[in-house]
């Protein structure tokens, strides 16, 4: 019933979304070419399905999605892991990783094209910086803030690195880190378009582009509903890897 | 000399500047198999004399050793067991028991044996697969004595186990920990600031106070297993430690108008 509930609502707001663009296509001066209708985007989407180009760069998208985030994850975790076990170093760490924190990861997109060249790299690259500062701060963070009892209890028992690591320190920050991971997913995955509109010829991000440079608004829209569908789905996907893996290390479920 | 050796043991800090005595030339000596209780008002450096000897926080004036040793560092012989437990809770009751033995280095099949066997000694072995979260109080520190008791330790130091418990949830435990610990024979300092705890529990009882903390004196409880906390013997130890604590109503106060 709960389920059927939380459908009506996914329903509703999603007629209410196509309502309006509708409404706003009806009212509006602009071509059709420019600005299309909910039906247009959904044809092109079809199209798009069919001759095979969205698979295609859905593929090559979640090919540089895959290995720049999780390749920036699991540096992050364990770079912080290890920082935050040493705060003496991590103090000479901070204020450079401060400096580099805020700016934005399109910053260094001519930077890394300069370097790469157009290809499958400068997009890893961008989705690598997006989601390392998050979790690399919100890991050393959860590790700073674990609880002394643990160190006590370990500590009296005789267990040392590296078994401290794995068998206290990560479980004991991991929630900190999960929720990080999580967030960072989101922020990665807008910067992957970001990645691929300036340093790729292919992808969902290079897709938007080349339909402006065709002036076919149909399929730029239906490629931007795409990348929001995605993204909802990556998001759905690692709540429910996190949720079953604080439920194995005995947080609520 | 005796087991525990405590000799003119004393501890300051340094706070902006300011130093404050926190411990004050101990002496105090201790057997083997005894049950000491320190019992005192909340800075009267009970806690610090038991971390002191437990090894997480050392002195920095006297001595402190154990068989002949003087005190560096925590060691796994002798086990702590914290007010708030200390238990891993993303770790499941019977992996929380098993978890002095991993580093051992004592084989699985052995761990998971030992570890059922004493969370049947603290009567949960119906709780060996339930997270830590899903117990009581009480549950949960009886975990952590049977996760103490699994390295088969010499000492076990309690630095006020029961003290989040409920009065009727700790009562029963005193039991539970009399009862095992006469069985298994242990050295047992427990810190507490619970009169009639520490004349039910203790043979010796160390009564301590503040500004600066100090032993004010050691009394002897001449009671055997298991004891009445009605009895006239349990109410004249009880009377002796408040008398030492100067919480005694003077009788004869003469009025004069």
């Amino acid at each position: 019933m709960k389920r059927l509930i939380s459908i009506k609502y996914v329903v509703v707001s999603i007629v209410i979304l196509v309502a309006l663009w509708q409404f706003a296509f009806t009212i509006s001066d602009y071509s059709e070419a420019l600005f299309p209708s909910p039906f247009m985007a959904f044809q092109a989407l079809v199209e798009m399905i069919a001759d095979g180009t969205l698979i295609a760069s859905i593929k090559a998208s979640m090919y540089r999605f895959i290995i720049g985030y999780g390749l920036s994850v699991i540096i992050a975790v364990f770079l912080g892991l290890i920082l935050g076990s040493l705060p003496r170093v991590f103090n000479y760490v901070n204020p450079t990783l401060q400096l580099l924190r805020p700016i934005s990861p399109t910053a260094w997109m001519p930077f890394v094209v300069l370097l790469f060249g157009i290809g499958d790299l400068p997009a890893i690259v961008i989705i690598f910086i997006a989601a390392f500062f998050p979790v690399l701060l919100s890991t050393v963070a959860a590790v700073s803030k674990i609880d002394d009892i643990y160190f006590r209890v370990s500590d009296n028992f005789g267990i040392k690195q590296p078994a401290l690591m794995w068998k206290v320190i990560l479980p004991a920050a991991f929630p900190g880190i999960a929720n990080a991971i999580h967030l960072a997913l989101g922020s990665a995955w807008i910067f992957l378009v970001a990645g691929e509109m300036v340093g790729a010829q292919s992808g969902l991000g290079y897709q938007i582009i080349d339909a402006r440079n065709n002036i076919r608004a149909d399929i730029l829209l239906a490629t931007i509903l795409v990348i929001g569908l995605i993204g909802l789905l990556l998001d759905f996907l690692i709540g429910l890897a996190e949720k079953r893996i604080l439920k194995a290390w005995g947080g609520e479920s | 000399m005796s087991y525990i050796h405590i000799e003119n043991a004393g501890k300051t800090f340094e706070e902006n500047g300011i130093e404050f005595t926190a411990l004050s030339e101990v002496n105090l000596d201790i057997e083997k198999g005894e049950f000491i209780c320190l019992l005192g008002p909340s800075g009267c450096g009970k806690s610090t004399l038991l971390n002191a000897i437990a090894g997480f926080d050392l002195v920095n004036h006297g001595s402190v050793q154990i068989s002949g040793k003087e005190v560096t560092s925590p060691s796994t012989k002798n086990v702590t067991i914290f007010q708030n437990y200390g238990l891993l809770p993303w770790r499941t009751v019977v992996k929380n028991v098993e978890l002095g033995l991993e580093a051992q280095g004592i084989d699985k099949k052995t761990r998971r044996e030992k570890a059922l066997e004493y969370l049947k000694l603290v009567k949960l072995e119906d709780f060996a697969n339930s997270f830590p979260r899903q117990l009581s109080g009480g549950m949960k520190q009886r975990v952590a004595i049977a996760r103490a008791l699994a390295v088969e330790p010499d000492i076990i130091f309690m630095d006020e186990p029961f003290g989040a418990l409920d009065a009727i949830t700790r009562m029963k435990l005193q039991d539970d920990i009399l009862d095992i610990c006469k069985n298994e024979k242990k050295t047992i300092i427990f810190v507490t600031h619970d009169i009639d705890e520490a004349v039910y529990l203790a043979d010796r009882i160390v009564v301590m106070t503040p500004n600066p903390g100090k032993v004010k004196g050691v009394i002897p409880v001449p009671l055997h297993h298991f004891r009445d906390r009605t009895s006239g013997d349990f109410l004249l130890v009880r009377d002796k430690i408040f008398d030492l604590l100067n919480m005694k109503q003077e009788d004869n106060i003469e009025y004069t108008i």
